[in-house]
């Protein structure tokens, strides 16, 4: 897509650094609290692609639905799921937003339309088909927003989703995060096309291109793909163009990538570019950050102790939540 | 020598990369990675992408392609990441690998080995923690494998790759930093992929367990032994087709049994078990056949649920005590 301006309206700007600093912040504290023994299982940091969630979640509506995978804590918070229940829910703990089952994989949140969370590669995407359908029969106007990796597109599930919302014409949004790794397969190392958009155009499906590095591009192309959907067509698939500059999870020596690759790419932080770009062209002050960063450094602190200090669930519900509890 | 059980494993597909041109790996992330478990790490540099190949997320695809390669004549180990993952190449294991030979009239058959993580233990909740071991050993036309100890690691794969049609190894997650001590005669670990086994000898009840199951049954059976019961533990082994004998053996002698096992409950392979020692041991029991196994729950994320889920030897303790009158 081509380079557009800041829109020049401080206060959205502002959120979407808020947005992606918080996403920051509480990943840092995460890995910090992983390497402390009190959050366990695997954790996906997010760290690099802030841009996305920041940039693409806000253009939805209360009431379309969001669909995400393991690496998905940013696209909670911005959803706005309290740091506190995603912090929670890391720990383990009843106070978390999937009640301690779920864990860093598997953040849900009902009331915000929020479908997870999902561990299965690729397992997202018929859900998401499945809630447009239930939209589309209903006679309703909401969206399903739809995250996965690059390496989703190699899985039947995503080929079959594609075709269904095609075919049908869903209201589905496709948001691939193309941050060139699965793992520790390269994209071209995967794929036979890496052209990701002309896999969706051979559905009939319109498709379009983001930095993903550049929260104000992923905004535009997410605000003109969205309308489009809206419009009745059918799907959309957006190709948002980022990269992790963290390990996959917590286990992963990183034998796959050059360390000059990271670097460079971190050269192009969502974080530190958009803020730059705020205080040459918006007039951000370096105190007006460095105050916006202690506040949410002060939430994610706070959100840390919240975590900390809440409740394991008692092993004697354990049996609960498996069967609905009225059921037959 | 001092080794573990993800070494034990690698050194067993090395030396089956090494002997047979016909054998390779392929499976996410086997490769660059070095496996998500880090069993392949290495075995790149040393035989090439060819032969540890790198393969798309496309669990279906590539295990089809497993199945292709294999009737292709060739010896094809396919890794998948973990039991869950591997309901999403279901189709072609269960439908295709397990029917070719019986659908075509012997005409074709299947060598191929499949490997996979399985059991829960490390807090990955309910798409990366569950043992459908039974699911697999339900099907006819599989042979399904569950290592749980060095040598079985070491040497459960030679004969898998010998044998004409599909295996399924199931490699619990707990076991992989097992250590332990590997006999270096190959005799010692040499093996077949037929019979269950003997870990302790004891008169008092049969505990009967396999894979991750195994060690929890053995550390139940140290603290009985302390208590002056002492427990047979045999291990499974082989999942299918099961072998049965061993286990009618052992409660000819102790009277009792009880069955470990991470699976659920309902339908499940603890439930053949029990049926098998039904059918053939019925008027040698003094009590009747216990199970310990996994709560009938999706795998909780929190420690606290997730270590009550699990078939912890203090409930194989308590399980036997029960059986035998003793608090
Ligand atoms: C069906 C399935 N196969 C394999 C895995 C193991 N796995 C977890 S994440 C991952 C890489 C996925 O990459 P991508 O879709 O690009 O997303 P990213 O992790 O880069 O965000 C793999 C192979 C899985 N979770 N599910």
């Amino acid at each position: 897509m081509s380079e557009i301006a800041v829109p020049n309206r401080k206060s959205s700007s502002l959120a979407m650094l808020t947005h992606m600093l918080r996403i920051r912040r509480m990943e840092e504290a995460a890995a910090e609290w992983y390497g402390a023994g009190k959050i366990r299982g695997y954790l996906h940091l997010y760290i690099g692609e802030e841009a996305v969630a920041a940039g693409a979640i806000p253009c939805f509506g209360e009431q379309d639905d969001v669909v995400a995978t393991y690496r998905e804590h940013g696209h909670a918070l911005v959803r706005g799921v309290p740091m506190n229940s995603i912090m929670a829910e890391m720990f383990g703990k009843a106070s978390g937003c999937s009640h301690g089952r779920g864990g860093s994989m598997h953040l849900f949140d009902a009331s915000r339309r929020f479908y997870g969370g999902n561990a299965i590669v690729g397992g997202g995407l018929p859900l998401a088909v499945g809630l447009a359908l239930a939209a589309h029969m209903q006679g309703e106007a909401r969206v399903a927003a739809c995250f996965f990796g690059e390496g989703a597109v190699a899985e039947g599930a995503f080929h079959e989703s594609m075709n269904l919302a095609a075919l049908w014409k869903l209201p589905v949004l496709f948001c691939c995060e193309n941050n060139l790794y699965a793992m520790g397969t390269a994209l071209e190392r995967s794929e036979s096309q890496t052209d990701l958009c002309a896999k969706a155009e051979s559905y009939k499906m319109p498709a379009l291109r983001a930095d993903g590095m550049d929260v104000v591009s992923v905004r535009e192309g997410t605000l003109q793909a969205l309308s489009r959907v809206r419009e009745g067509a059918g799907p959309v698939f957006v190709e948002y163009r980022t990269y992790r500059f963290r390990a996959h999870s917590m286990f992963d020596p990183e034998l796959y990538r050059d360390r000059q690759e990271v670097e460079d790419w971190k050269r192009r932080g969502p974080i530190h570019t958009f803020s730059a770009r705020l205080k040459a062209e918006q007039g951000l002050t370096e105190q007006e950050f460095l105050a916006l960063d202690a506040r949410v450094m002060a939430e994610v602190a706070a959100a840390v102790a919240f975590a900390e200090a809440a409740p394991f669930e008692p092993v004697s519900t354990l049996a609960h939540n498996v069967v609905a509890e009225d059921g037959p | 020598m001092k080794t573990n059980y993800r070494e034990a494993l690698r050194m067993a597909l090395r030396e089956a990369l090494a002997s047979d041109p016909r054998v390779f790996l392929m499976g996410e992330d086997v490769g660059r990675y070095g496996g998500s478990y880090a069993v392949s790490k290495g075995l790149l540099d040393e035989f090439g992408p060819e032969r540890v190949r790198d393969t798309p997320l496309s669990e279906l695809g590539f295990v089809g392609a497993g199945v292709g390669a294999a009737l292709g004549g060739m010896r094809p180990i396919v890794e998948i990441m973990t039991v869950n993952f591997s309901l999403l190449a279901m189709d072609q294991i269960v439908n295709g690998a397990a029917t070719l030979r019986h659908m075509s009239g012997g005409q074709l058959h299947v060598p191929l080995v499949i490997r996979m993580a399985t059991g829960a233990g490390r807090q990955l909740a309910a798409q990366h923690s569950h043992s459908f071991e039974g699911w697999y050993a339900h099907v006819p036309g599989l042979r399904v494998l569950a290592p749980a100890t060095l040598s079985d690691a070491r040497g459960m794969l030679a004969p898998a790759l010998a044998c004409p049609d599909p295996v399924i190894l199931f490699e619990h997650v707990r076991l992989y930093n097992l250590e332990g001590e590997l006999e270096d005669d190959p005799d010692a670990w040499r093996c077949d992929i037929r019979s269950a086994a003997v870990r302790r000898v004891g008169d008092a009840v049969t505990l009967v367990a396999y894979g991750g199951s195994l060690l929890r049954a053995m550390e139940a059976a140290e603290q009985l032994s302390d208590e002056g019961i002492e427990a047979e533990v045999i291990d499974l082994r082989v999942l299918r087709p099961l072998d049965v004998a061993p286990l009618l053996d052992s409660v000819h002698k102790t009277h009792r049994a009880v069955v470990v096992d991470e699976g659920w409950k309902s339908g499940s392979l603890s439930a053949e078990i029990v049926a098998r020692l039904m059918e053939g041991a019925f008027y040698d029991l003094d009590a009747p056949v216990a199970r310990v196994c996994s709560e009938e729950v999706p795998m909780p994320y929190a420690l606290p649920l997730e270590e009550a889920v699990l078939p912890q030897p203090a409930k194989i303790v308590t399980a036997v005590k029960e059986l035998m009158g003793r608090k």
